[in-house]
């Protein structure tokens, strides 16, 4: 009897040092959540910018039909905009996930959180790239369908190396874009879906599922 | 009637070895110092288990220099996998047969 329990705590064991050290699991959901307030607050900042900037076209339009000389203006707009958003999520994410990397006994900083980042950052800075590149022909359109599609990319590629179900959140996102480069002047809203709504439902799934 | 627990391997019989194996199952190649964290163990410790498993030839051993620090990296052979495989299913054969 004592034997039996002796081979099950065993196996247990072996489970949990392959899954520790294979996977950076201390992602915390809610770093998700902050994550998608912050960028449906960008998207809510970007709507009424653009809502000032121009009355006589929606903002829908705005895309893809405007000069050149007042797209300098609303871009660097959206940078700033988009910058802010991004830090505001890195920075709490990293405090989030440096809270529960302690909880599982891991370090924030470990071989599996450098290959998680690393096979999460080839597709995505691709996609960053490209839309340089798409902004340089001047397809502003295209930039928010293109961002969602790499960013899916990007999870489903750093999925191998963390928890299983970021995958499914990549697989949103790209269908999402997808949706978003043919309904091409709603950029925003599918921003503000893709980047802001979906971190909210998956993170606080995740929070429900793995933190509490 | 098969004796399982006849299966199960020796070498897998201390709580550390079975951990360097796990380990070093799903990784290609792991530095002493993050064995040594994820086990939880001391450096001695550690070390001689490693040591019994490379000379069952079941892990190798590669040393090289990160600056002027030396870094020494394992991973399992060919036979270390097959005998952990096996020893897995022993285990598992026997958890079966009791239910």
């Amino acid at each position: 009897m004592n034997k039996e329990t002796d081979h099950l705590a065993q196996l247990q064991q072996i489970r949990a040092l392959m899954e520790r050290s294979s996977r950076f699991i201390s992602l915390s959901g809610l770093s998700g959540v902050f994550a998608g307030i912050f960028a449906l607050l960008g998207a809510l900042a970007a709507y009424f910018y653009l809502g000032n900037k121009i009355n006589t076209t929606s903002y829908f339009d705005y895309p893809v039909n405007s000069s050149v000389e007042s797209n300098n203006e609303v871009l660097s707009f959206f940078l700033i905009d988009a910058i802010f958003v991004l830090v505001a999520s890195i920075v709490v994410g990293l405090i989030l996930t440096w809270r529960s990397a302690k909880k599982n006994g891991q370090t924030i900083w470990d071989a599996t959180a450098k290959r998680m980042l690393i096979n999460l950052m080839i597709p995505l800075v691709t996609g960053g790239f490209f839309c340089m590149i798409l902004l340089m022909h001047g397809l502003i359109g295209l930039v928010a369908p293109v961002t969602l599609i790499f960013y899916g990319l990007a999870l489903i590629n750093g999925s191998k190396y963390t928890l299983d179900d970021i995958r499914y959140l990549g697989i949103c996102e790209i269908i999402l874009g997808l949706l978003a480069s043919i309904f091409i002047g709603y950029g925003l809203l599918f921003w503000a879906i893709g980047f802001g709504v979906l971190h909210i439902v998956y993170g606080l799934l995740m929070y429900n599922k793995y933190e509490r | 009637m098969k004796n399982f627990i006849e299966d199960l391997n020796k070498a897998f019989e201390s709580r550390i070895r079975l951990g360097i194996m796990s380990v070093l199952m799903v990784n290609n190649w792991v530095d002493f110092g993050t064995l040594k964290e994820m086990l939880q163990v001391t450096d001695g410790n550690l070390a001689s288990h490693i040591t019994a498993l490379e000379k069952m030839e079941y892990i190798k051993v590669q040393k090289q220099f990160v600056g002027k620090k030396p870094n020494t990296s394992y991973a399992v052979t060919k036979a270390g996998k097959k005998a952990f495989s096996n020893h897995l299913d022993a285990l598992e054969n026997l958890l079966k047969k009791r239910n």
